[in-house]
């Protein structure tokens, strides 16, 4: 049979392809208008993945690890005036071991602000009356769960433990700007600050916590000291640090564990699955973008049948000359599905070229990243070239069906 | 030597009818036997069935009833592949209206038929040029066939005819465009090619280019007379 390689000299893909872009390149302005129809499409698609992609690295980016495992329940907030509302429930003391106990939760910690109206807070036990009133480091309580609950770091010494708030001890981690307040710089000589007159002794330095910006400022006791001296009425809330993915399972029990019969007297706020988040932004990017890119791929593939069947009415006379010279049927046919096939890619190089900058723009236009599988663009391409090859074939068939000696006859 | 392997194509009994209604019988019953190298015209009025016949000859269209041979093979069992490679390899066709390509140079449209007929694609660009010596059109091959005279592109088409090297020209009214002056031109070109071994078969209307065939036919009403 008929080999269709190129090297014995047979009408193999190398003429093949040279014959579809003579062709094509007969018709310069035709080529470029039936692309146009391409580009739109595959431009679409790529932009809509584009988007997609951007905007889902962005919320990677935005909603981080941090917030990705870092929960908090506290009191609903009785000022609400709304009728009906839940009576506010009370943080338990022992909250942060009943969270901790929960499947799902790393590590959980209670903090309160205590609130001290002017507070005499020094490093030093005698206060001087001629002394320029200075800014004051607020004073806050926690328990020994809350550094690994907030991803807090220390600089130096260690934070409390639960000797310390079992047994009330007066002692005080500083956060880093209340330690500057306090002209603090290392606790390995035991300093000690002076609240209101009584002694705590710095046993740390905190450097670094997410989620509650305050304890940066603030000298930190146990909270079992706060009560004691501060007279604290209630945890203010409850941190929890979650396995990645366990928002919604701890979200769901959390209330009810620390308070049976009133769960609905707190707010709790707990991350979305990474996974969840994705796919939200992500669907609601797509189902526009996706349809209006599939609407004009099938314009475009409308607009290539009918130009390529055009084409092949116009050149009946090159048909059959063709078809004299010794081109097959599916010689014929072929060189119309390469020509389709051809703009097809050119349309959807370029419409993936477009895409590429749209997304690019947009990025740009939030100072995002941009960020784009060049995989799927390869794809986006061939799907153009696919477009083509589908919408060629009816004409293509038509033209290969041209009986020659009419076809001679009738083209000039 | 066998007169039988002289024999390059062979009519017999051919008829060609085309359904109606009314149903046209454009060739009764055409017998010729044309050998290698042999110099033929056709000529009858318009509708006498002159294209029919062309037709036929050139593989363009098969018999209703009857037997054509060429090159010693009974073209009746061939399939549409197989008659378009014998097509191919064996039969150049030379058009009234040239049948050139317009956007392409003059050097192309005579490649364009070595690409379906096996010829190695080094070797094209060669022959082409070979074949455009023969016409004397090697200073046209980089033009486009708008360019040129109807004399110059008739000239283009024979080189194109001839470059993949067949054994048979069909040339249907090759001058049927051109003034007196270049049909004489177009006609030394076919005899030249006859002379170097080529077989010519030529349908006009131009008793002056029949006149030059060594053996004429006339036609009318789809039947194939020789004139003696």
């Amino acid at each position: 049979m008929t080999s269709r390689k190129s090297r014995d000299g047979r009408f193999g893909a190398g003429d093949l392809l040279g014959e579809a872009i003579r062709g094509l390149a007969g018709h310069p302005g035709r080529l470029a208008l039936t692309a146009l129809t391409v580009v739109l499409g595959i431009g679409a698609l790529v932009a809509t993945v584009g988007f997609a992609q951007t905007g889902q690295r962005q919320l990677e980016v935005t909603f981080n690890a941090v917030d990705a495992v870092h929960g908090v329940v506290k009191p609903v907030d009785d000022n609400s005036g709304l009728a009906g509302v839940a009576p506010t429930a009370v943080l338990p003391w022992d909250g942060d071991q009943t969270a901790a106990r929960l499947n799902g939760v790393n590590a959980a910690g209670l903090v309160s602000e205590i609130d001290l109206d002017n507070a005499a807070i020094s490093a030093a036990p005698v206060i001087d009356p001629m002394a320029p009133p200075t800014r004051v480091p607020s004073v806050m309580a926690a328990t020994p769960g809350l550094i690994d609950a907030v991803s807090g770091i220390l600089t130096e010494g260690r934070w409390l433990t639960w000797f310390h708030e079992l047994e009330s001890q007066p002692v005080a981690v500083l956060g880093q700007g209340a330690a500057e307040l306090l002209g603090v710089s290392r606790v390995d000589n035991q300093p000690s600050v002076f609240i209101n007159g009584r002694s705590y002794t710095v046993i740390g330095i905190l450097e670094q916590v997410e989620r509650v910006n305050g304890l940066i400022d603030s000298v930190i006791v146990p909270q079992s000291t706060a009560r004691r001296v501060f007279g604290l009425e209630a945890p203010d809330e409850l941190q929890v640090k979650l396995k990645m993915g366990a928002g919604p399972m701890v979200g769901d029990v959390i209330a009810t564990a620390l308070s049976p019969n009133n769960p609905t007297g707190y707010e709790v706020l707990m991350p979305l699955p990474p996974s969840q988040l994705r796919q939200r932004v992500t669907a609601e990017v797509n189902s526009v973008f996706v349809i209006l890119g599939l609407v004009a791929l099938v314009i475009s593939a409308v607009t290539i049948a009918v130009v390529t069947f055009m084409s092949v009415m116009e050149r009946r006379g090159e048909i059959g000359l063709r078809r004299a010279l010794g081109a097959t049927r599916l010689s014929i046919a072929a060189q119309f599905i390469a020509e389709a096939a051809v703009v097809g890619l050119l349309g959807g190089l370029t419409g993936a070229a477009a895409g590429i900058l749209a997304t690019v723009a947009l990025a740009a236009s939030r100072q995002w990243t941009p960020v784009l599988d060049l995989r799927l663009v390869g794809v986006a391409a061939l799907l153009g070239c696919v477009v083509g090859v589908l919408a060629g074939l009816l004409p293509a068939v038509r033209a290969g069906r041209l009986e020659p000696a009419t076809a001679l006859q009738e083209g000039t | 030597m066998n007169p039988e392997a002289d024999v390059l194509l062979r009519l017999e009994g051919v008829s060609r009818s085309f359904p109606g209604p009314p149903e046209v019988l454009a060739l009764r019953d055409a017998d010729l036997t044309v050998v290698r190298g042999d110099y033929v015209s056709i000529m009858g009025p318009s509708g006498s069935g002159k294209s029919t016949m062309l037709n036929m000859l050139g593989l363009l269209d098969r018999p209703t009833v009857g037997r054509y041979s060429l090159a010693g093979q009974d073209t009746a069992p061939l399939k549409d592949r197989d008659r378009t490679r014998l097509r191919g390899r064996m039969i150049g066709f030379v058009f009234q209206s040239f049948h050139l390509l317009a956007r392409r140079s003059v050097l192309d449209n005579v490649m364009l038929s070595m690409i379906y007929g096996g010829v190695p694609k080094a070797q094209r660009r060669q022959r082409a040029w070979g074949a455009l010596e023969q016409v004397s059109m090697t200073h046209r091959a980089a033009f486009y066939p708008g360019t040129l005279s109807g004399g110059e592109r008739q000239r283009a088409a024979i080189a194109r005819a001839v470059a993949s090297e067949p054994e048979l020209l069909l040339a249907d009214e090759p001058t049927g465009n051109l003034d007196s002056g270049t049909s004489g031109e177009v006609l030394e070109m076919l005899e030249g090619l006859n002379q170097a071994g080529l077989a010519v078969i030529v349908v006009t209307h131009d008793p002056e280019i029949a006149a030059a065939a060594r053996r004429r036919f006339q036609m009318r009403d789809g039947r194939l007379k020789e004139v003696l």
